[in-house]
């Protein structure tokens, strides 16, 4: 259980638990209409479904923090139902559906080191390192002189995700990739 | 000096210059209009009892100003019949994007008034000072645009209740859906493009104003709304000290029940006696400023924000 907050305790950043699933506060407003009483103002997202809404608190309601941790994880492989991780400090391995790893899976390799987000200890979201280096298994050959399209051609990576990368760079080729924008940043000597 | 600190203040210049502008012509509207611009204590021993409002303690028994009403109405029985006042008030735990607990406060006040005379005022005042704050200032809310010369809007507070949140409020609306319903289906309505009247609040939302003649469930309160933000509250003065005397009494013990410790402001219930007839208002100077200055947080015209303080 975490600690109690009071609706005077909310920042945006906040994180609450409501009927057991936890809510990031997205917008927060303080507000005193007239002569009334304090209002704070919310928009919560739903930190599993990603659902948000509004909703007005008073100074006298209380929460919960939601009970959440961040924790170290070493990515194993994909049975083909599931994901499996490995806890890098107690060993222990956990599961994790396609749906709560989410775009993550475009650059998630065997072996890499991740941040996975636990609500009350059940996984709940995967954040990749903010640079991974994934080989190119198939790039058709770039045209010389060729600057019409801008210089880039699609490359399939080794997870089997299509990134759009220089024409100078060949099949077989190790990139670097910034994962919060899913952009190529630059080749890397394997 | 941080640099930070240096960059900051340095990025406000325009703003407070605007702001220096806005104060002195709001000095010269109220000069030119026969107020006498007077002072009033900061440090007091009663503020005026109010649930909602949390005074300051400054040790010693003594408070933090919460408004200069008590001292202006004071003023007013003795006799002075057009004053005004620019002065810091204080509220404890209030901090948000329209909200300081140290602000500016404008208040006039009037013998012989009602709140209509009052909303006249507001009129003048706020034209006159668009008139004259010099051709930079753009009136804007997001994608919107304000006007102060547009046709000010006018409601009842129980016509905006019925168009805006479907029910009507009586006289003593449940306090939790009356401010709800204000701040999330009412406030956000009004004042576009030029300014808003909310007036004839319910009896139970106006602990200092005299009931309206003939209609005792409606008080003779208005609110000014401009780009969906309350700028002013201002009401007919109750006058009579034993009614006066049981509101304060009801509002200190919804306090003690809070764990407050409010004093009874005995020299002003004794002033009340000899109150003619009079109307006066609290105006909010930062929130104008800030509405002059087309931004959306007090923060960007206040030089030193709670933070920094």
């Amino acid at each position: 259980m975490g600690a109690v907050l009071t609706a005077g305790d909310l920042r945006k950043g906040s994180k609450l638990e409501i009927d057991g699933e936890p809510y990031l506060v997205v917008d927060f407003e303080f507000s005193k209409p007239g002569k009334g009483q304090a209002l704070y103002r919310c928009r919560l997202r739903n930190m599993i479904t990603g659902i948000q809404f509004d909703r007005t608190y008073r100074s006298g309601d209380k929460f919960n923090a939601a009970d959440l941790e961040e924790q170290g994880m070493q990515y194993l492989y994909n049975d083909g139902s599931a994901y499996h991780l490995m806890n890098t400090s107690s060993y222990e391995q956990i599961e994790m559906s396609a749906e709560q790893v989410g775009d993550a899976s475009n650059f998630l390799i065997e072996n890499l080191n991740v941040s996975v987000l636990l609500f009350q200890g059940r996984p709940i979201g995967l954040t990749l390192p903010n640079f991974v280096e994934l080989r190119i298994i198939k790039s058709d050959p770039g045209i010389k002189g060729d600057t019409a399209s801008g210089s880039t051609k699609p490359a399939t990576l080794e997870t089997g995700y299509v990134i759009q990368v220089p024409l100078f760079v060949e099949e077989g080729e190790v990139v670097r990739i910034d994962t919060r924008t899913g952009q190529y940043v630059e080749r890397v000597k394997s | 000096m941080d640099l930070r600190e240096r960059e900051i203040l340095a990025g406000k210049k325009h703003f407070l210059e605007l702001r220096s502008r806005a104060l002195g012509l709001i000095r010269n509207f109220f000069n030119r209009e026969g107020f006498l611009e007077v002072q009033t204590p900061v440090l007091t021993t009663a503020p005026a009892p109010e649930p909602h409002i949390r005074a300051v303690s400054a040790g010693g028994g003594r408070f933090l100003s919460t408004s200069p009403e008590l001292y202006m109405k004071r003023l007013i029985a003795a006799g002075f019949d057009k004053i005004y006042q620019i002065s810091p008030a204080f509220r404890a735990g209030e901090r948000g994007r329209l909200h300081h607990p140290e602000f500016t406060i404008l208040e006039w006040y009037r013998l012989g008034a009602d709140y209509k005379t009052l909303q006249d005022d507001c009129r003048k005042l706020v034209q006159s000072v668009c008139e004259s704050a010099g051709p930079e200032i753009f009136y804007r809310r997001g994608d919107r645009t304000l006007d102060p010369y547009a046709e000010w809007g006018r409601f009842t507070v129980r016509d905006a209740f019925q168009k805006f949140a479907g029910w009507t409020p009586g006289a003593n609306p449940d306090q939790d859906r009356f401010d709800v319903d204000m701040v999330e289906k009412i406030e956000p309505k009004l004042g576009f493009p030029g300014p808003c009247i909310l007036e004839d609040y319910p009896a139970g939302q106006a602990a200092l104003a005299r009931l309206k003649q003939g209609e005792p469930e409606t008080a003779e309160r208005f609110e000014l709304y401009w780009a969906g933000i309350e700028l002013a509250n201002g009401f007919s003065e109750l006058t009579d000290p034993s009614e006066q005397r049981v509101r304060f009494e009801a509002a200190i013990v919804k306090m003690q029940a809070e764990g407050a410790r409010p004093n009874m402001p005995e020299a002003f219930l004794e002033s009340l006696e000899h109150l003619g007839p009079c109307a006066g208002i609290a105006f909010g100077i930062d929130r104008f400023v800030m509405l002059l200055a087309g931004v959306d947080n007090i923060d960007s015209v206040v030089a030193f924000p709670p933070e920094m303080a």
